[in-house]
């Protein structure tokens, strides 16, 4: 079974640092930045290792996430 | 193919592109969108009439892509019921909160369930008045700080909370009733199935629907943000219990 | 039943039939003397055009109702009395800022609910376009006109009759009055689904609002939140309304010594009055405001002009001799002869519904115009 692999987009200036989306996030790739963001909130970063589950979308209240999946190269496969 | 990313999620374009203007961690812009999307996969989108209410949702009226009617405090379900009843093809859904819909418009939800409107009713359900930063509603769970109720809702003085779609279950022009939650990823995706169950009840002519949407209003409860989750867990959703509470054999 | 052209009707069906015969298709209604045979008239005729008729729980939902059914581009209406108008104040007062262009019928139970009409009742500044009837037939026309007015303006409008109007039977011939015809503006405002365009908000809350304060409008596709945007819109259409759409009736006033005004169906005695008044040598006129909002001023400031007292009568403790006596400005005196008279159901004719009394009332004041 290939493993998914995926990747979010985040808007950061929609973000209003609310959290909700760090303790859901399975493997636990989203930390929230030092940095704050236009309207002076921090929000979350992505660290390696996302799955595309689409969880932080979920919870996100300022629609902020854009997700992407896709499968990993099974063994033997080559990838460009 | 492998290594090739599809993009899986994006804001649904019925959701406009701006901000919106909501507290940092409410549940509120989660239930709309669940809402916004099985209108877009329902291809309603030119269909569809909201009639919201009046709370911070109503802001919401210059972001969603369907025709949109604002009501007065309470007033939505007959304010759809005028809709519905001249245009009968229309899915015709009310926006409301729990202090629109259970404290000052119960009368007109009541009448409306009863009448079997073929209306699709919404309750954005957080226990508190949001928008005014926090005051007791009719839904406030016993022992709840508000700035109205500063030692807790005691039902001495305060009375009860209302658990409106448990009341109007057993009214016969009722078709569908449901409770969800939207405080966990989980939550907003059944949220969504009972969304699309209540208009599907709509548009197949089987009499009224109501969901009640459990939503998180950190600010109301004076929590932070991160901690809105673990609020509902221990004080609302013991009170409010989540699920279909009548559900239409034809479904 | 087709629909009649002649007909020996109560006025309160004679209104009801010529708003279906205008195109009224949603109705909705409570019960409540004298109103209530608009709803009857209604539950029977709508059905026979394919319209709505509603038995509704409470005032307050008709009135939402209405907003609903008009929003979606159907002309729609409801009637109801005196208590039951109050219910409705806080959305009528909306839906003149959201523009919702509906027709409330206010058969009231005398004349007491003079300033709940003309003030809005409600909340805010504002005011409907309101027409005071004062026969069955005149109502018949004002059914035409008040859905005219009201898409014309986009704008409610009320029609204030009351027991009288509604309960005494006549002969009424249907059919639109030469100004309650002609091309209206494309309901270009309706939320009847975003069907191959983009979609609608319909709100009293100024968002969305594709114009700058001063009306100038906004660059392509910006829109801004603005509460105060259209109840300053709506003083500048109860502007552009007081301008056009006045209309007053009056008569003798050119050799007046009094002059009496009074609206709706109290006004057929004191013109009755009037009369029987000039056969005993008085020198007496007659002014009947039909539009109470927007109030016909410039015709009570022609006879104060000429020093010539005003004489109001009414059938409520003094509420329209409140606008008489706004429009003169202190020029001439303004009496009250009205006072509330209704029998001890409080919706029948009471003793001072009489052409001698209001005769006697005259005389007096008549007796006193030179002594002021």
């Amino acid at each position: 079974m290939a493993k998914s692999i995926g990747t979010v987009d985040i808007l950061v200036d929609s973000c209003k640092g609310c959290e909700l989306c760090i303790p859901v996030c399975p493997p636990k790739v989203l930390v929230m930045s030092k940095a704050v963001n236009a309207i002076g909130f921090r929000y979350p970063e992505l660290r390696d290792g996302c799955t595309g589950c689409e969880l932080c979308a979920e919870i996100c209240p300022d629609y902020c996430f854009e997700v992407f999946r896709g499968r990993a190269a099974e063994a033997g496969e080559v990838s460009a | 193919m492998a290594n090739e990313l599809q993009k899986v999620f994006t804001r649904s374009p019925l959701l406009g592109t701006d901000t919106h203007s909501l507290c940092p961690g409410c549940g509120e812009p989660t239930a709309i969108r669940v809402l916004m999307e099985n209108v877009e996969e329902m291809e309603e989108r030119e269909n569809a009439i909201c009639v919201l209410g009046i709370g911070c949702y109503t802001a919401f009226a210059s972001l969603m892509e369907v025709d949109c009617q604002q009501a007065m405090h309470g007033r939505a379900p007959a304010q759809a019921t005028g809709v519905k009843r001249v245009l009968p093809d229309r899915l015709v859904f009310t926006l409301q909160g729990d202090g629109d819909m259970v404290t000052e418009g119960i009368q007109e939800i009541i009448h409306a369930a009863a009448r079997g409107e073929k209306i699709t009713a919404i309750c954005l359900n957080n226990a508190t008045f949001g928008e005014t930063g926090g005051h007791m509603t009719a839904t406030s769970v016993v022992g709840q700080k508000s700035k109205s109720t500063l030692d807790g809702r005691d039902p001495d003085v305060h009375g009860h909370p209302i658990r409106l779609p448990e009341m109007l279950r057993d009214l016969d022009g009722v078709a569908y009733v449901a409770r969800g939650t939207v405080h966990t990823p989980v939550g907003a995706k059944k949220t969504k199935k009972l969304l699309r169950a209540a208009l599907e009840t709509q548009r197949r002519g089987l009499g009224f629907s109501l969901v009640e949407i459990l939503t998180m209003c950190p600010t109301g409860w004076f929590v932070p943000t991160a901690d809105g989750p673990r609020f509902q867990e221990e004080n609302i959703l013991p009170v409010f219990g989540v699920g279909e509470l009548k559900r239409p054999a034809e479904l | 039943m087709t629909n009649p052209t002649r007909a020996f009707l109560e006025g309160g069906h004679a209104l009801a039939e010529a708003a279906i015969q205008a195109g009224c298709r949603f109705y909705c209604g409570y019960p409540m003397t004298p109103s209530t045979e608009v709803l009857e008239y209604m539950a029977r005729r709508m059905p026979e055009v394919g319209g709505v008729c509603v038995n509704v729980e409470a005032e307050l939902e008709g009135i939402n109702m209405v907003w609903g059914a008009t929003g979606a581009g159907v002309r729609s209406m409801i009637a109801s009395t005196t208590n039951g108008m109050a219910l409705m104040q806080e959305s009528l007062s909306e839906m003149v800022v959201g523009r919702i262009p509906a027709v409330i019928v206010n058969m009231g139970r005398g004349q007491g609910d003079y300033f709940m009409c003309t003030r809005g009742g409600g909340h805010g500044s504002n005011r409907c376009i309101v027409l005071a009837p004062w026969t069955a037939q005149e109502a018949v026309g004002t059914a035409y006109r008040a859905f005219y007015l009201a898409e014309k303006w986009r704008h409610p409008v009320m029609i204030f009759g009351d027991f009288i109007l509604s309960h005494t039977s006549e002969t009424v011939t249907f059919g639109a009055p030469a100004d309650a015809t002609g091309p209206l503006p494309e309901k270009d405002w309706a939320t009847d689904g975003a069907r191959g365009r983009a979609p609608r908000l319909l709100t009293s809350l100024g968002m969305k609002i594709p114009e700058a304060p001063d009306g100038t409008p906004l660059p392509d596709g910006q829109t801004r939140t603005d509460v105060t945007a259209p109840m300053r819109m709506a003083v500048r259409r109860h502007e552009a309304i007081a301008a056009e759409e006045v209309r007053v009736e009056s008569e003798g006033l050119d050799d007046a010594e009094l002059v009496v005004t009074a609206f709706g169906v109290p006004a057929r005695f004191a013109r009755y009055a009037a009369k029987l008044a000039r056969e005993d040598g008085m020198k007496i006129g007659f002014v009947r405001p039909y539009t109470l909002v927007p109030f016909p001023e410039g015709r009570f400031r022609e006879v104060a002009a000429r020093g010539v007292p005003i004489a109001v009568f009414e059938n409520n403790a003094g509420q329209m001799v409140q606008d008489v006596r706004l429009a003169v400005e202190g020029r001439t005196p303004v009496h009250f002869i009205g006072g509330i008279s209704m029998d001890s159901s409080g919706f029948g004719v009471g003793p001072e519904i009489d052409a001698l009394h209001i005769l006697q009332r005259l005389r007096e004041v008549y007796a006193a115009r030179s002594a002021a």
